[in-house]
């Protein structure tokens, strides 16, 4: 029944009719899509831009005044709150989830394209509400991307005035909208599949982007109370998270509230939030690398398991983010112990990806670097939080250059890889045309030598004791001076890496209209995205007739057939894929 | 967190079960040919706006589960060094909220009774039930409304204490909840009221919103309950 009215009848197709219908107001998965992918993308060159200030003054203390210690924790809010929550999590889950579930499950659409339209806008009210904040009075927060409690709202810290409160309601703004983006995601996975594609026969793809959407829905609203409360106690004076406290020699009014529940709750949504945006990557490397090494996934069921697995254990460590905050000290032994089994099921990805490239035929094409350089950052940002989840370890690292490292190296480089591999892999989808091979090889050398000439030194720089979050590391007596020439270094890698980024984006443009006409399948891949009548796919994806799945996503490396590998929706016995008559 | 934990953990377990009962260990690799017959007699399952509204019941639970382990963990400060910074002053809760809880009950019993009805094809018992449902759910949110001003006018402020804080919160949330489910509502009840009554499509408007009804219900019923008990 629900088959047949969500996936193939025509008349709930809203039809575009208008260029306002087709390309702004669209219903339609693919233009939201990428409505989503170039917002995402031009608040993430905001962001970037945000770190290169960063950069500039910890790499060249006292050269550049226009950065006052003001505007340095400014950048560092807004830098990592946009790189999180405004880039990553709609670049992943709005972008590439929009674009890749109803493709790769063979469904005309989401199953709510209206709700699926709003929720675009709706983010887009978000991004434009935190942009607001950097021309409101004040300036945006200060406050550090957690946004701790009682410094957050108190007056002092930069954006008190306005830029919290800007924050916070644009926080609440995305976390609806995400919801309305949410729901369309597991209801079209579960619900609007065509036939044949049963669950276990799904690319691991959709499996990463459908588990981090039930994640997102269920940790979301721990930031969106938190944010609640937070708005209450800065305007209602509550005491929800205010202790008593006096601001610049009076009393604020609050009494008796608890920093640490707040601490509680957002790391609640915080630590999911990592594999909210590891999960679409697991997925997606899974699901290039199997293509480009012509095999088969290795271990197809451990991988969904593991999927699986990771997330539910994700919600219950999230207080290794807290050793230092004062909380019982036996909850540390508990978070230590979940936080090195969740290093259980993410070795095993990490295994078979290694495993599937194992003679195979490997071709580095370009999405298949990228690929290939996220299990070298993942492995090693993986690796220094298995120090980091040890409480004695934990200690005196924290707050220290180490702890950066660790997280750009695993939530940040990590994930921006698999997102630049995944534009190279499905542009050609998405306008008919391949990219750049030249540009992208230059831009994926210059990114990964670059994030490490950037990252790796952070961690010696981190065991040193060198601070994080100092607007400038003076003449402390257990800094040498090596470290400020290393700091300078540092930023004129970092200088490197953000310019090479315009590589890409220049790639992009460019081959919109320059680019080899690409073909249906330019990859030889065996999802049903590369098997569309046409491409760009048009509004309804498959022409008169949905697919029918007849195998697994990974059917590579076949013999006796006349390519190495079959498509999901070719019938076994070989005739031309035939589709299914409703 | 342990309540929090505990609701996530139900929630995941069913999650689970209900992916093993979907055969998570399906051997895909193997199963080469045709598609088999359970996964197409599965695409014929429930409508999508009913499991939509169920993941969505489930992002709501999840939010007030939360809002209330914040309420015990706040009411319950740790005992650091022997100084107690227990803070919480009991609110005394109008004796209104019994009635707003026989509205509310009544409400959901009109729902139910529309809901059934447009199932028999009793189109004018149908119309009754969900005017009644709606009106009380509106009745409902008048009398939370009356409960404030009566707090306020009991010196019972938002500042002035965490319980009074979390009343409002509580109770303004769950209002805001009920606010968007009229909103809906009204659409489905004005598609009864121009003769669409019989249609496939208002028949499961109305049921989704008496599930939300019925959610809403227990979740007033829990926040009311904690709010009596603490």
């Amino acid at each position: 029944m629900s088959y047949v009215a969500i996936a193939d009848q025509h008349t709930h197709l809203h039809d575009p009719q208008t260029f306002l219908t087709k390309y702004v107001w669209s219903q339609d998965h693919k233009v939201i899509a990428i409505q989503y992918m170039v917002t995402a993308m031009a608040i993430g060159l905001v962001a970037i831009g945000l770190s290169m200030m960063m950069r500039l003054q910890l790499g060249f203390p006292e050269t550049f005044h226009f950065i006052n210690p003001s505007n340095y924790y400014q950048f560092v809010t807004m830098h990592g709150m946009i790189m999180v929550v405004y880039l990553l999590t709609a670049l992943f889950l709005g972008g590439f989830g929009n674009y890749l579930i109803p493709l790769m499950c063979g469904a005309r659409d989401m199953v709510f394209p209206y709700l699926n339209m709003v929720s675009y806008w709706v983010y887009l009210l978000a991004v434009l509400v935190l942009v607001a904040s950097f021309f409101a009075p004040g300036g945006p927060t200060g406050a550090g991307w957690t946004l701790y409690p009682p410094q957050a709202i108190l007056a002092g810290t930069p954006g008190a005035d306005w830029g919290i409160t800007l924050m916070l309601v644009s926080l609440i703004i995305f976390i609806v909208g995400f919801t309305m983006g949410g729901l369309n995601y597991v209801v079209t996975v579960l619900q609007a599949r065509c036939r044949g594609m049963t669950l276990m026969r799904m690319p691991l793809s959709v499996w990463g982007i459908f588990m981090a959407t039930v994640l997102a829905l269920l940790a979301f609203p721990a930031l969106l109370v938190s944010a609640i409360m937070m708005i209450l106690d800065n305007h209602l004076g509550t005491s929800f998270f205010m202790p008593a406290v006096m601001s610049l020699g009076e009393p604020t009014g609050h009494k008796g509230g608890s920093p640490l529940l707040f601490q509680h709750l957002f790391w609640f949504f915080g630590h999911p939030e990592v594999y909210i945006v590891a999960l679409p990557a697991f997925g997606i490397v899974s699901d290039l690398i199997s293509v480009n090494s012509r095999r088969h996934i290795f271990g197809y069921r451990m991988m969904v398991w593991a999927i699986v697995a990771i997330g539910a254990l994700s919600f219950v460590v999230w207080a290794h983010h807290m050793y230092v905050s004062g909380m019982n000290p036996y909850f540390g032994f508990f978070f230590a112990t979940t936080t090195l089994i969740i290093a259980i099921p993410t070795a095993l990805k990490v295994y078979n990806w290694v495993l599937t490239l194992w003679r195979g035929d490997v071709h580095l094409t370009v999405p298949m670097l990228f690929a290939i350089g996220f299990v070298f950052t993942f492995i090693n940002g993986g690796l220094t939080g298995l120090f980091l989840g040890n409480v004695t370890v934990d200690v005196p690292l924290s707050d220290t250059y180490f702890v950066v490292a660790h997280f750009h190296m695993v939530m940040g480089v990590s994930p921006v890889l698999v997102v630049c591999g995944a534009i190279y892999h499905w542009y050609p989808k998405m306008t008919g045309r391949m990219t750049s091979e030249t540009l992208g090889k230059l831009h994926f050398w210059l990114t990964f030598f670059g994030t490490y000439a950037i990252f790796l030194p952070m961690h010696y720089l981190g065991i040193l004791g060198l601070p994080r979050r100092y607007f400038a590391m003076g003449d402390t007596y257990f800094i040498p001076d090596s470290v400020h020439s290393m700091n300078a270094a540092i930023s004129i890698a970092a200088l490197f890496v953000a310019a090479s980024q315009l590589i890409f984006l220049f790639n992009l443009a460019w081959s919109l209209k320059h680019g080899k006409p690409a073909g249906g399948n330019p990859w030889r891949a065996t999802t049903l995205e590369w098997q569309t009548p046409e491409t760009p796919p048009r509004h309804g994806n498959w022409g008169p007739e949905l697919p029918v799945v007849y195998r697994w996503a990974y059917e590579y490396g076949a013999t006796g057939h006349k390519e190495d590998f079959v498509p999901q929706n070719e019938p076994p016995d070989g005739r031309i894929a035939a589709t299914h008559h409703s | 967190m342990n309540l929090f934990v505990a609701t996530v953990a139900l929630v995941a377990g069913i999650f689970v079960w209900w992916l093993a009962v979907r055969r998570l260990t399906t051997k895909s690799w193997e199963a080469q040919g045709t598609y088999d017959g359970r996964d197409t007699a599965q695409l014929a399952g429930p409508a999508p706006a009913r499991i939509g509204l169920w993941v969505f019941l489930a992002v709501v639970s999840s939010f007030f589960a939360l809002f209330i382990t914040a309420y015990f963990m706040r009411m319950n400060p740790a005992v650091v060094k022997g100084v107690d910074l227990r803070d919480w002053r009991p609110v005394t809760e109008p004796g209104i909220l019994w009635v707003n809880s026989v509205l509310l009950i009544a409400g959901s019993c009109g729902m139910q009774l529309a809901s059934s009805a447009l199932g028999r094809g009793k189109f004018e018992l149908a119309r009754l039930g969900m005017l009644a449902g709606g009106l009380c759910a509106i009745a409902f949110l008048a009398g939370q409304y009356l409960a404030w001003r009566q707090l306020q006018a009991a010196g019972y402020y938002a500042a002035s204490n965490p319980a009074n804080a979390f009343f409002y919160v509580l109770t303004g949330l769950h209002g805001l909840h009920l606010l968007g489910g009229l909103f809906v509502w009204a659409r489905a009840a004005s598609r009864m009221y121009q003769g669409q009554a019989g249609t496939g499509s208002t028949r499961l408007s109305v049921e989704l919103c008496t599930v939300y009804w019925h959610y809403l219900l227990l979740i007033w019923l829990v926040l009311f309950g904690l709010l009596l008990s603490t």
